[in-house]
């Protein structure tokens, strides 16, 4: 095994640690509103429905410089957003949160189709058999829905959490690019392919990326497994 | 009446307009499949709102559309016991039967945990996961689970229909001694005869999703008329004592003054029981039947002659031991003379009553 204190230098070492910590917050915090959402696009009927569900898919397909120029525009410093959070030095833009915020919401559309796929194979009669045993429409959430999508809600997570430390186009364009603030694993393989003699740095910075998300990947596979066959056997 | 239940419903194409009144007991909903049975039992549950109508048990007001009362389904005190089981895969058994507890003060727990594991021999399974069930124990976990919940109404529908015959015996008992021993009025959905005899206080018949009869067993089943699942079904409702095991693998009843014999019966001497021989089964004969395999024959009245639309003529039969319809060709009826009054000989082979058409208890 090799040491891995040893073998990254610390400028890549700092780039690994913000990375985790910028994805484990985009997944915490966006792990609540994902399970809203899905409960809703899978058992729900409203009005707006589409219109949510474009929304939610809407950072998987638009360049994501564009995701990164609308966040910078709401949140910077001068925008509607920004402009409230600033005096209170609770503003995101160019700081580790507001690279959190941008990976969140371009791994979001991955939790969300994780997690509704998962509602959505769950027997609905489930549901109702549970009401018909005085259950109230919240604890039939917590007692049935959510258990039983764990296995997708799991992988869900798993994948929004590698999309965020592979997030490179929003982030850098909505934090720019501050080592130790928001230089995170891929801002900084392109900022040392920038200068003479940084390939043996980013060709480090590679194999530790393909090494995360090939595990999550696994991962995610392999909790997906468990879910058909938990599903199967009902 | 326990159940005063009259509601309009459309769902696309389908419209249910039931109205029915039924006593204490065991109301079973008879009807084919399509005939509206589940769309008016998920009414009843709440899990379906009716467009118009009112649905009361007891002297609980459900659902009253004109007073805009729905009462939620979580709130109807409910033991909702479906066809296919709906145990929740994530909850070992013992959690799944203590499911419904949970929202109940501890003075309407009126059924104990541990009378249910015992009645339906749970003990060995409470910490097993339901995939690792087969469908008889399933299905009965899913009974103790809607017994736990200390219902006020506990509805079925087609809790066995999805089983194979030795499970259906194993588990309809259990409904026998929920109708006779915990007195909460119980609507069970259903298609077959047989579950119609053995359990059936009343019985409601269903047809396009109007309520055509509402009668006794016996009277609902010896009747082409009202028989839903069509004339195969027609058959009669006899009660009987059990009066004697032989060694050779028969059961003797006595049923008026007719002894019957059936295959083997697990119950003790004395037991009452209720049996149904179907129509087709019964052969008729003018004089007393001599030098013939059958060992049953009941000796009795013709009261009445129906002709079908096909071949077949239904026969009904005063006896000693009640009510016997046969079903013959009108040729038959020509060459044996019948006409009402006529002194005839009911013939029904042991083995033509099936074990599932015997049951125990109830006055019919």
């Amino acid at each position: 095994m090799i040491d891995l204190f040893s073998w990254l230098g610390p400028q890549e070492w700092l780039a690994v640690r913000l990375s985790i910590k910028v994805a484990f917050w985009a997944m915490i915090v966006s792990l609540p509103f994902g399970v809203f959402v899905a409960f809703a696009l899978a058992r729900w009927r409203f009005p707006g429905k589409q219109l949510l569900n474009g929304l939610v898919h809407l950072p998987l397909i638009l360049p994501p410089v564009v995701t990164g120029y609308i966040l910078l525009v709401l949140f910077g410093p001068l925008g509607p957003v920004g402009r409230v959070l600033e005096p209170y030095g609770l503003g995101i833009a160019f700081r580790w949160t507001g690279a959190s915020l941008a990976a969140g919401i371009m791994g979001f559309p991955l939790l969300v189709r994780s997690l509704r796929l998962s509602f959505e194979l769950i027997d609905p009669g489930l549901e109702r058999a549970a009401a018909t045993l005085g259950a109230s429409p919240v604890w039939v959430f917590l007692s049935v829905s959510l258990p039983l999508a764990l296995p997708g809600l799991i992988a869900g997570a798993v994948l929004a959490f590698a999309k965020a430390m592979g997030e490179f186009g929003a982030t850098i364009t909505f934090v720019a690019n501050i080592p130790g603030e928001t230089q995170t694993l891929p801002s900084a393989i392109y900022a040392l392919l920038q200068v003479p003699g940084g390939e043996n740095s980013a060709l480090r910075l590679v194999v530790i990326s393909i090494l995360v998300s090939f595990g999550a990947l696994l991962l995610s596979e392999a909790l997906n497994r468990r879910l058909a066959a938990r599903l199967m056997r009902t | 009446m326990t159940f005063d239940v009259d509601i309009g419903l459309r769902q696309g194409n389908f419209t249910l307009d039931a109205q029915f009144a039924a006593p204490a007991g065991l109301t079973v909903v008879f009807g084919r499949s399509g005939s509206g049975k589940t769309t008016l039992i998920n009414a009843v549950a709440g899990l379906l709102q009716p467009d118009r109508g009112r649905i009361q048990v007891n002297d609980v007001l459900l659902f009253d559309a004109g007073a805009k009362l729905n009462l939620a389904t979580r709130k109807r005190r409910l033991g909702y016991i479906f066809q296919d089981s709906r145990l929740f895969p994530h909850l070992t058994v013992r959690r799944n039967l203590l499911y419904g507890r949970r929202t109940l003060w501890a003075a309407e727990q009126t059924v104990r945990f541990d009378d249910i594991v015992e009645m339906l021999a749970l003990g060995p399974l409470l910490s097993r996961h339901p995939s690792h069930l087969s469908g008889g124990e399933r299905q009965r976990v899913a009974i103790g689970r809607a017994l736990l919940a200390s219902p006020r109404l506990v509805l079925a529908d087609e809790p066995l229909t999805s089983l194979d015959m030795p499970r259906k015996l194993e588990i309809l008992p259990y409904f026998e001694r929920i109708r006779d021993e915990l007195g909460v009025p119980i609507l069970y959905v259903t298609h077959s005869a047989a579950e119609v005899a053995r359990l059936a206080t009343t019985v409601v018949v269903l047809d396009k999703g109007r309520v055509t009869q509402i009668g006794a067993p016996a009277e609902v089943l010896a009747d082409p008329n009202m028989v839903p699942t069509g004339v195969r079904n027609v058959g009669s409702v006899l009660q009987a004592r059990l009066v004697k095991q032989h060694a050779d693998g028969l059961s003797e009843l006595q049923a008026g003054e007719v002894a019957l014999f059936v295959p083997r019966i697990e119950k003790s001497v004395g037991t009452l029981m209720r049996f149904r021989i179907a129509a087709h089964d019964v052969i008729l004969s003018n004089q007393p039947p001599v030098g013939l395999s059958a060992l049953n024959v009941i000796p009795g009245e013709v009261a009445s002659i129906r002709a079908g639309e096909g071949p077949g003529a239904l026969i009904s039969l005063t006896t000693s031991a009640g009510l016997v319809v046969a079903r013959v060709t009108q040729r038959s009826a020509i060459r044996l003379n019948l006409a009402v009054g006529t002194r005839v000989y009911a013939i029904v082979k042991s083995v033509a009553i099936a074990p599932d058409d015997i049951g125990g208890g109830l006055e019919i």
